[in-house]
């Protein structure tokens, strides 16, 4: 049977996209994860990756235009196979995309999945907002009863509270937002494993020796994803040494002047940078393992991990990194960093990593074995940046030294690449021409 | 005698702040003097060490080291007297900020008021949070001093009440411009006293000039102690730059404070021969020969005279005394640049509370 | 367990305290053999003498001005201000002095001090006799701003007050000396500055309130319960420094907030109140923050409809309820 494309929704205020740029025309073939379509939001630019192989049948919506999250964009399937129309309820929304977007007058319009009339809910109050992303709730199921048909908090618990009926409503997993942290299986981009309801998670408590800590879905992820990805990989840690000397002067030459223009000039940019410029000149790196073979990727797309303390990390995006100069990489990281924090990240924000980068140095730690994140090939330890005494020439020299740990799959890397690779990210950042 | 009690027949200062003193014709008088057995030199010397420190902060202070000075330069004569009229380390003082050698009397030292003046941690008055010379000492009874003017008084009131409710044989002695004499808080500080016949003694430091302003734009009585006469207590007109005569005044004030017999009001007139503070240009509402005729009564000077005249002072034992003051200049200038800053995290925080005071 | 008004509970407070602390002393205008106009201290002259009730001069800064200077000698005196509307000549020695005094001197001098005041409308009293000021105070680090709403809660505050080594206002509603009556425990009865009093459970929305406006709000929740609206209720108690676990404990679990003060209503009390929950509660609130105060004039008028007028009751708190509980 043909898979369907859809228009994700990529934020929690984002409720269309346009079409920016089909990858793949119809009768053209695609593998999984491949990207297929361009597409572009008021919020984010970004890729929609194939979410099946096989040929592109149907292209529902063209260049250019302009739809609602959750519209059908085009079938995958098998040459040959019959697709299906597009859904009334498809094309009506494009119409409705071409009315100024409602979405600027604060008031969020209702997608539903049936031939239900669009509701307008109304404002949305900020307990609300967070009980409905709290329990994936779509509120355009919940009955308001508050002034104007406001969905007040006590409607949502009420909903929340009815009997649940065996079958559930049938809302497609892709108009479901996601959770929005990282090392939840990929998969969970394509349906199923997303109908699964997340009971609520236990509010922040002091922890006291002898109690249960009941594990948050984030903890069962990250869990899920270390255990899978420690049997699946075939790991191996090659540590080398850097003199940050170059990146120290450099970064001391520019951080005022980035300062003033509200960047903060981090040390992270520079190891993303130096990975970045090391992924394009080795893109076996830059790569997932597959059973017919190993898959390059195109983008380099580097994930940063954020530690969220006792809850956990999540793992932000950097796209395209190996295009962007220090500045936009200073200002993503931090960015990033910021919102990863605040929890404002949106779901597409922590997919589609095809490197990563782990940053323990921050705790003090030298160097360390960190675990890949899958589907990826290798991850990169930073250490602390730390002043040693080192032999320089034939004189012990006081320099500002880091352990760098390159975490690689061995079914698909060797330690001669993977020391080339990591050498190359070495003598990156000893040059320091960024 | 170098005092006078104030009936209104004192000379009027002149609209442009030129005093004549009320008392000269028998400020100086040397030979009363003799009979004391107060310690002269080491008073001497605490006058000394107060000029001079006071001059290296205006040194300093031109050389762009510290941020702000506020001088006591010219009252080291009134404030030493006071100082030893009282019962060091029994007796209270709720001073005001240009006591700087009344502070050494009772035991400030150089360094601590040089940290002070740097803004450094360990300033025993606020730990640097206050602006210079708002002086305070625990351990010598001297309470904090903020800058509104005036508002000591009521202090003063409350604490010679507190010793009169407690039964203490305390006396507390209490400083003031003349210029803020015109605050409300010092006629209801000394209506209180006068009332409950508390052990205070107000001494205004007279040095004819708040910032600009002569003492004939803040009060149409020619001496502030005239006004003792409205609250119902004795006031006393003294030469404020005659050290041994203030010390007179101010040791009948103070016996009569311990008596029970309640407060008095002490006018000492004095000059300041600098600007306000270091932020002050003080050629805009002066003359230079005004300020030249009063630096010719400089206190210093006059004790000087009067202990060589008393064959106490030698020249080499002023010679000692000015090497003596020197040295610990040079040793509390030094202290002061080497200490550290205060940490915002420390002292800037709190404490706010007593509950966050953590004593050492 | 016996029962008495509020000012009999703010008496029999000084009245503990002077017997247990020879420090403690009274000071104000008309304290000693008058008893104060309300009759505050009323006895005390007679039971501990003029050295510990002492008549001052009609002069409110040094009232406060003699008060901390005693306190700094290490006794602890109970300024009394006559009508709160008077405090404003000792606005510098609150703010300048007593506030400052820990921290200026590095911790070196600190003043134990209580100033009562006696405040609110609702007494016919005008301009100058019914102002209601914590607002102004309860912006100064260093002081302690109380102010109790019941019998129980005055004298185990004026107790821990005078027991406090800060400088505490405490500001006693007027209206209610002999309107509130309520019981008050035979025990040393000690109630800590600091934490607020949730005195009515609910869920709906969260009234926060003190002083006589604590009991209308209290009216208020009644009348509307029959309405199916729960209204939780929060006894302030302590202004400064502000109980916020208990505030935004309250709209976590409400994510509604009314705030009533008879002080008038821009940069009131309530305005921090609405800052804590913005800022602490953002995403637990399912409505705007109300208030409901006093309006934005000089004073309260004298003349009954005026008064009536700005004062915030039980129906108007009411009302209010209903609308936030309808939004």
């Amino acid at each position: 049977m043909a898979t369907r494309v859809m228009m994700p929704q990529l934020g929690e205020s984002v409720v269309e996209g346009t079409v920016t740029k089909w990858l793949r025309a119809e009768g053209e073939g695609i593998r999984e994860f491949e990207p297929l379509v361009e597409i572009n939001t008021d919020k984010v630019d970004t890729e929609v990756p194939s979410p099946a192989s096989g040929t592109v049948l149907k292209v529902y919506v063209s260049e250019g235009q302009t739809v609602r999250a959750g519209t059908l964009l085009a079938m995958i399937g098998q040459p040959g196979e019959v697709v299906i129309d597009p859904a009334p309820e498809a094309t009506s929304a494009v119409q409705a995309a071409v009315e100024p977007s409602q979405a600027h007058t604060g008031r969020v319009p209702a997608q539903t999945t049936d031939a239900t009339p669009v509701r307008d809910l109304g404002f949305i109050s900020p307990v609300v907002a967070k009980l409905a992303a709290e329990h994936k709730l779509d509120l355009a199921q919940v009955r308001g009863t508050g002034a104007g048909g406001r969905i007040t908090k006590k409607d949502v618990l009420a909903h929340l509270e009815r009997p649940r009926a065996s079958a559930a409503p049938d809302v497609p997993a892709w108009e479901r937002p996601g959770e929005g942290d990282l090392f939840r299986p990929t998969e969970l981009q394509f349906g199923q494993a997303m109908a699964i309801e997340v009971a609520r998670g236990p509010e922040a408590r002091p922890l006291v020796p002898g109690m249960l800590v009941p594990h948050t879905p984030m903890r069962r992820q990250i869990a899920e994803h270390m255990l899978r990805s420690v049997r699946t990989a075939a790991h191996v840690t090659t540590v080398m040494e850097a003199d940050m000397s170059a990146v120290v002067a450099h970064r001391h030459a520019n951080k005022d002047l980035f300062e003033r223009e509200g960047i903060s000039l981090t040390f992270t940019a520079y190891f993303v940078a130096a990975s970045a410029a090391a992924l394009r000149a080795h893109p076996l790196v830059n790569s997932t393992w597959g059973e017919e073979g190993v898959q390059l990727q195109r983008p380099v797309h580097i994930g940063l991990a954020v530690s969220l303390g006792e809850e956990g990390l999540i793992v932000p995006v950097l796209r395209d990194a190996e295009q962007k100069s220090l500045r936009r990489l200073a200002a993503e990281v931090s960015d990033l960093a910021r919102r990863a924090r605040a929890r404002q990240l949106t779901p597409e924000e922590v997919r589609g990593g095809t490197f990563t980068i782990t940053n323990h140095g921050v705790g003090g730690s030298l160097f360390a074995t960190p675990i890949i994140s899958q589907p990826q090939s290798a991850i990169l330890g930073v250490g602390a940046i730390q002043k040693r005494a080192v032999v320089v020439g034939d004189a012990i020299a006081i320099r500002p030294m880091v352990y760098l740990s390159l975490t690689f799959d061995h079914r698909l890397l060797d330690g001669a690449s993977a020391d080339a690779f990591l050498a190359t990210i070495v003598a990156t950042l000893e040059k320091g021409a960024f | 005698m170098g005092e006078r009690r104030s009936a209104g027949r004192a000379q009027r200062p002149r609209a442009n702040g030129k005093v004549k003193m009320a008392s000269t014709a028998t400020a100086t008088a040397p030979a009363k003097a003799a009979a004391t057995d107060l310690p002269l030199l080491e008073m001497f010397s605490v006058m000394l060490l107060a000029r001079r420190l006071d001059e290296r902060a205006w040194v300093l202070h031109r050389q762009g080291k510290i941020a702000f000075h506020i001088s006591g330069m010219g009252h080291e004569a009134t404030q030493v007297g006071i100082a030893y009229a009282m019962r060091r380390g029994e007796d209270w003082l709720v001073p005001y900020y240009r006591d700087l050698a009344l502070m050494l009397a009772l035991g400030l030292t150089p360094l601590e008021f040089m940290l002070g003046v740097y803004g450094k941690r360990g300033e025993p008055s606020s730990g640097a949070r206050q602006m210079p010379s708002h002086f305070g000492l625990r351990r010598a009874n001297v309470v904090s001093t903020s800058a509104p003017v005036a508002t000591q008084i009521p202090h003063a009131a409350g604490i010679g009440l507190a010793i009169k409710l407690k039964g203490d044989e305390r006396v507390v002695v209490t400083t003031i411009g003349e210029g803020s004499t015109s605050q409300g808080e010092w006629y209801e500080g000394l209506n209180w006293a006068a009332v409950h016949k508390l052990p205070v003694v107000c001494v205004v430091e007279n040095n004819v000039y708040a910032i600009s302003e002569p003492q004939d734009r803040q009060m149409a009585v020619p001496n502030v102690a005239d006004r003792a006469a409205a609250f119902g207590m004795p006031g006393v007109v003294v030469d404020g730059n005659d050290v041994l005569a203030v010390q007179r005044v101010m040791q009948q004030a103070v016996d009569r404070a311990r008596r029970g017999e309640g407060p008095t009001l002490v006018e000492a007139k004095t000059y300041r021969p600098v600007p306000h503070s270091s932020d002050d240009d003080d050629r805009s509402y002066r003359s230079r020969e005004e300020v030249e005729q009063w630096k010719k009564r400089d206190p210093l000077l006059l004790f000087r005279a009067t202990l060589q005249s008393m064959g106490v002072l030698s020249e080499a034992a002023e010679q000692a005394a000015e090497a003596k003051a020197a040295a610990k200049v040079e040793e509390a200038v030094h202290g002061a640049d080497a200490a550290p800053y205060p940490d915002p995290a420390v002292e800037g925080l709190g404490p706010v509370y007593v509950e966050e005071i953590h004593h050492a | 367990m016996p029962e008495m008004t509020m000012v009999e509970a703010i008496r029999l407070a000084m009245d503990e305290e002077l017997a247990r602390d020879e420090r403690v002393f009274i000071v104000g205008e008309d304290v000693g053999r008058r008893g104060g106009v309300f009759r505050a201290t009323q006895g005390l002259f007679a039971k501990y003498g003029e050295k510990r009730v002492i008549d001052s001069p009609l002069a409110e800064l040094s009232i406060v001005g003699v008060g901390i200077g005693a306190a700094l000698y290490g006794l602890r005196p109970i300024c009394e201000i006559q009508f709160a509307d008077f405090i404003h000549p000792a606005f510098n020695q609150i703010v300048s002095e007593a506030a400052k005094m820990c921290y200026r001197s590095g911790g070196e001098w600190t003043v134990p001090l209580v100033i009562r005041a006696p405040y609110g409308g609702g007494i016919g009293g005008g301009l100058y006799h019914s102002q209601s000021l914590e607002a102004f105070f309860a912006h100064v680090p260093g002081l302690k701003v109380v102010i109790p709403s019941t019998p129980q809660d005055a004298r185990g505050l004026l107790k821990s007050a005078v027991r406090d080594p800060n400088p505490v206002l405490f500001f006693e509603p007027k209206k209610g000396y002999r309107l509130i009556r309520g019981p008050v425990t035979e025990d040393e009865g000690l109630v800590p500055i600091g934490p607020a009093h949730v005195t009515r459970e609910g869920s709906d929305l969260s009234l926060f309130a003190y002083g006589m406006m604590h009991h209308y709000a209290l009216q208020a929740a009644e009348i509307v319960s029959g309405e199916g609206i729960r209204a939780e209720v929060v006894d302030l108690r302590t202004l400064y420094p502000p109980d916020r676990a208990t505030i935004v404990a309250s709209v976590r679990k409400t994510g509604k907030a009314l705030i009533v003060h008879e002080d008038n209503l821009t940069g009131g009390y309530g305005a921090e109140i609405a800052a804590i929950l913005a800022d602490e509660a953002f995403t637990d609130l399912d409505a705007p923050v109300r208030r409901l105060c006093g309006p934005d004039i000089p004073a309260v008028p004298f003349s009954h409809p005026l008064q009536d007028w700005f004062m915030p009751n039980p129906n108007k708190i009411a009302q209010a309820m209903r609308e936030l509980a309808a939004y």
